[in-house]
């Protein structure tokens, strides 16, 4: 057989080749066991390089860098100039925008979809790592969350609406840990429920829906538990499967 | 004001980035700072529909090349090493240490491809872009970085069993 291309030895390793390439390197890595162990080390190096530094994903993000998303230069215009009032208070109401920031609102509610949103979009695209521990592994999974959270958790089935249990995550949230449930359908859309403690507001289990950054979220509180189901799949969809969630989740 | 792109969703994997490149808490997250101001300043020359992402790390890359040549950025000693996220038993710390000494002991340019491939997960094509250069030369650079980690790791292995034996001893 031809040889194969050093290049494609690494686009092996990084998992860019479509299934026909993938299986003519694997027949030339059979009969070349050097070509193969530099292939299995590039691999490994990329997995090491994932435990020493994914746990950064998770730390809670510095309100300077926060703030700084939202700086505005000055020759950013007169309207800004004009709008500076309101951009002060944008800034103190961005005090807990982000995954792992705390701020003493006395609405906390109205933040789980914000962070829960923010978490959707920093994990969704990742591909070779958008969970912890995968689905392969759901009852460990489950456990494993449900012991850090302190709480009984489960991860809803969408099997019935076409989605699949990908994995899930322990974030680091301000209040505490949360976890992170990854769903995937077979046209790779994904979908994200996040999982915390959250008091009671009132009393108020109702199901409510907001969007933050073209992210839909519904969430809701039960039994001491916030959920947040968010996704950027539809609104007929994501209500189909939010619906499903609140019912198996409340029963 | 909300034509602007939100930069918050992308904070975490720019940070991750930053920390894998300096492996340092602080000069990272200055880096990021840096990222950020200089991308308020240009957002007007970003493209709608173009990946933000992308563009996002070619402004973190030209700022990080910078500090690199001007000797603005320390190279942290493996004795310094510091932010070492520990989550696990001594072997697992030991094998997190080896990969951020290797990593200081790449060339910088090296690094970055390694990086933004292996942990950044960048095409070919698009680390390409973001460090302007051919992509002939991100493989040549990726293939040179990933040999060299090899050897580096491998005799790390042995470092860190000496090291082991002297504190058992």
């Amino acid at each position: 057989m031809n040889r194969i291309e050093e290049d494609k030895l690494h686009a092996y390793a990084d998992g860019m080749l479509d299934e026909a390439q993938r299986l003519d390197v694997e027949a030339w890595l059979a009969g070349h066991p050097d070509d193969a162990e530099r292939v299995r080390d590039w691999s490994a190096q990329n997995q090491a390089f994932h435990a020493a530094f994914d746990p950064v994903l998770n730390e809670p993000l510095p309100l300077e860098l926060v703030r700084a998303t939202r700086r505005r230069h000055p020759a950013a215009g007169r309207l800004w100039r004009a709008a500076a009032g309101i951009a002060v208070l944008g800034v103190t109401g961005l005090a807990g925008y982000g995954v792992g920031l705390h701020t003493a609102q006395p609405e906390i509610i109205a933040q789980m979809p914000r962070d829960a949103a923010l978490a959707h979009v920093v994990f969704t695209p990742e591909q070779r790592h958008p969970v912890e521990v995968d689905a392969a592994h759901a009852d460990h999974l489950v456990k494993w969350l449900s012991k850090r959270l302190g709480a009984q958790l489960e991860a809803p089935d969408f099997a019935a609406q076409g989605f699949e249990l990908l994995g899930g995550r322990l974030l680091s949230g301000g209040d505490g840990p949360v976890a992170q449930f990854m769903y995937q359908s077979a046209d790779q859309r994904r979908v994200t429920l996040y999982v915390r403690r959250q008091a009671r507001d009132n009393g108020d289990t109702r199901f409510r829906h907001a969007t933050e950054n073209g992210v839909e979220v519904f969430y809701w509180i039960d039994q001491d538990m916030g959920y947040a189901l968010s996704g950027s799949i539809g609104h007929a969809e994501m209500q189909r499967l939010a619906d499903a969630a609140y019912r198996q989740i409340g029963r | 004001m909300s034509l602007r792109p939100d930069l918050i969703e992308h904070l975490p994997r720019l940070r991750r980035y930053a920390r894998a490149l300096t492996r340092d808490a602080s000069q990272a997250d200055d880096l990021v700072q840096d990222t950020l101001e200089r991308a308020l300043l240009k957002l007007d020359l970003w493209r709608p529909g173009s990946d933000l992402r992308a563009w996002l790390f070619t402004l973190m890359h030209n700022l990080f090349v910078n500090r690199v040549r001007t000797g603005r950025l320390q190279e942290t000693e493996l004795d310094e090493a510091r932010d070492i996220p520990v989550s696990g038993g001594q072997m697992e710390a030991l094998a997190l240490r080896d990969i951020h000494t290797a990593l200081g002991r790449l060339p910088a340019e090296q690094r970055e491809v390694i990086l933004l491939v292996g942990l950044e997960q960048f095409g070919y094509a698009e680390a390409a872009r973001i460090l302007g250069v051919p992509v002939g030369t991100v493989m040549s650079r990726l293939s040179r970085g990933r040999e060299r980690l090899r050897q580096l790791l491998t005799s790390e292995e042995t470092n860190a069993a000496i090291v082991k034996l002297k504190v058992v001893k």
